[in-house]
């Protein structure tokens, strides 16, 4: 940049990092607020507020939800869940998004309609539970892999990254002899690694953090992902079975309830936001892609 | 989107000139295509299209013994019945509010942050404040809300605050007057981050020459943000806002469920959750998917007006 600097830029440009510099504290410090919490004796915290003297910090509450048998089997499901809904809208969407990249494709223009427009029509939430329901998908894992799988935004996005692939590519590999099955495995899926990724990702954070699929079509408990043992504990209010005994007083009760809502946030939150930067130019090439269609 | 449609229509026309034998003949060919394609098909008939189908329960007296097609036609009986039902206006205006200021607000922070991003010259630095701006989008909305009541609730640390200068707590989150700007604010706090990103990526683009002829000329800073930099991002600002726009009245709902108190139901209720309510909850099936289709409506509605709007000020430039 060669662009000379007047005096009113250089004010606007210290302005400009102050007000960056502001939303950067507004993101820290609630998130650290809530780390160090978590790592608080409670009477202290809901007495004083934070404290940074070592004998006012405790690590009680991560020793009671790491044995909580509920939050442990929510974990288990939760990275179950996101794996295979991560496989099967990859699958679904890199496989349709290179047929539908193909020019020659008959019929083509019919199939991306198709998929369009349920980008702005939907059946609504009760015919789509109705169907789940009468499809006797209720209480099983099929009604959180299944509905939801087919994202239309990822297959125009496998289609666009499809069509920067060059033809002479598969037009060679024909000559040589391949078969189109061939082509597509032994070819085009190595050179997708990058659009495989970014689906995988954003499919595996969506279902990470969702909630509302499995609080309509799960009544199983055992089958609860993370995110509903979180609820009960965060917004309902609800110990858990099992991780506090009848005998405790009601104060020791709040205290510990208090105690486990910080541990549980950190607990849930930090697989993805201490993966996230490793991903990031991933997660934001994604976006361009789509941006560019 | 212009491009897809374009090149819809040569294929359409190309289609038009084969003759039917030769279609199936490519399609015999090559059959492999249709067997990628099937999943995804039948993935969107069976979850997309069979529901929509299924709305029509809206206009019948649904019985899941006689099932969708069985239950008698009552015609627009369950649409009227929500229409006059006392709750129709506040909930219909709780949505429209909701969605509106929240749209008018959330809207501008992600262009402002882009810009002032791209005022950063160090790569470095640029990229570290980015990564603590995007975090909050990793962060689920249960726990997001978890958070709120956290931090709101009567001895919570921003009560400490309040009641250290006032004496006396605010109980934000059973507070109907609170509710909006609650779900707003937390709202541009968990996403404007993220949805800069296709700003910045845009701002990448701009000709710094077209900075230094400025700068020549004399024009400050703010001038060439102005004249250089927005124009640049105009054309996406539009598609955002369309889109932004057309779901208006479905945003947010997971979110809006999780925060409601019994308290804050007069400014929390809104469309979608009225439907899983009277739908789920009371097992009203019929009368809630006729209020979820209303809705639909609406947001269809909305979203051609938009673009038609946006169209005519943007020089043609519209989402289709």
């Amino acid at each position: 940049m060669h662009v000379k600097h007047s005096n009113l830029d250089r004010f606007i440009i210290s302005v400009n990092y102050i007000l960056l510099g502001l939303a950067v504290l507004a993101i820290v410090v609630p998130l650290g607020y809530i780390v160090i919490a978590s790592f608080m004796d409670p009477t202290v915290l809901l007495s004083k507020g934070l404290s940074f003297r070592i004998s006012d910090w405790s690590v009680e509450g991560y020793r009671k939800i790491l044995s909580n048998p509920a939050m442990l089997r929510g974990f288990a499901n939760s990275v179950f869940y996101s794996t295979c809904f991560a496989l099967i809208s990859v699958t679904v969407s890199i496989c349709a998004g290179y047929a539908l990249s193909v020019n020659s494709l008959v019929g083509r223009n019919f199939f991306m309609t198709l998929f369009i427009i349920t980008m702005f029509f939907s059946g609504g939430l009760i015919p789509t539970y109705l169907l789940v329901k009468n499809l006797g998908m209720l209480d099983t894992v099929w009604a959180i892999l299944l509905p939801g799988a087919i994202n239309v935004w990822d297959l125009i996005l496998a289609r666009t990254f499809f069509k920067g692939v060059p033809n002479e590519l598969k037009e060679a590999a024909n000559v040589d002899g391949a078969s189109d099955w061939t082509i597509f495995f032994r070819i085009v899926l190595p050179l997708s690694k990058p659009i495989i990724f970014v689906i995988a990702l954003y499919a595996f954070v969506g279902q990470w953090n969702s909630y509302f699929d499995a609080m309509i079509y799960l009544d199983n408990a055992q089958l609860h992902p993370l995110q509903l043992v979180l609820r009960s504990i965060l917004i309902q209010n609800q110990t858990m079975p099992g991780m506090i005994s009848d005998q405790l007083a009601m104060a020791e009760l709040k205290r510990l309830s208090e105690m486990i809502k910080y541990s549980s946030i950190v607990i849930s939150s930090l697989p993805l936001l201490v993966m996230y930067p490793f991903f990031q130019k991933y997660f934001e090439k994604g976006v361009m892609v789509g941006s560019l269609k | 989107m212009a491009n897809l449609a374009k090149a819809a229509q040569r294929t359409a026309r190309l289609g038009e000139q084969r003759s039917i034998r030769s279609k199936l003949d490519y399609i015999h060919k090559n059959y492999f295509l249709y067997v990628l394609l099937a999943p995804a098909l039948i993935l969107t008939i069976l979850f997309k299209y069979v529901p929509m189908y299924g709305a029509i329960i809206a206009f019948k007296d649904f019985s899941p013994l006689k099932g969708i097609w069985g239950s008698d036609w009552v015609g627009l009986k369950y649409f009227s019945k929500f229409l006059n039902s006392p709750n129709f206006t506040d909930i219909f205006f709780n949505t429209l509010k909701l969605s509106f200021y929240g749209l008018l607000l959330g809207f501008p922070v992600p262009i402002l942050l882009a810009v002032m991003l791209n005022q950063i010259r160090k790569a470095g630095l640029k990229k570290n404040i980015q990564l603590v701006l995007y975090a909050p989008n990793f962060i689920s909305v249960v726990v997001i809300v978890g958070m709120l009541f956290i931090f709101l609730s009567p001895t919570g640390p921003i009560n400490q605050l309040i009641a250290s200068v006032t004496g006396n707590p605010v109980i934000f989150m059973t507070e109907p007057e609170y509710f909006r700007s609650i779900y707003i604010l937390s709202g541009i706090w968990q996403g404007a981050g993220w949805s800069s990103i296709i700003y910045v990526a845009a701002l990448a683009n701009v000709d710094p020459e077209l900075h230094n002829a400025a700068s020549l000329d004399g024009a400050n800073l703010l001038q060439r943000i102005w004249h250089i930099d927005l124009p640049t991002i105009k054309p996406i600002m539009a598609i955002v806002f369309i889109l932004a726009a057309g779901g208006i009245m479905s945003i947010g709902f997971e979110k809006a469920y999780l925060m409601q108190t019994s308290m804050n139901l007069p400014t929390s209720e809104i469309i979608p959750t009225y439907v899983y309510k009277v739908g789920l909850q009371s097992g009203n099936y019929a009368y809630s998917a006729a209020v979820g289709l209303f809705n639909s409506v609406i947001n269809v509605v909305l979203l051609l007006t938009v673009n038609f709007i946006v169209k005519k000020l943007n020089e043609g430039e519209g989402l289709y």
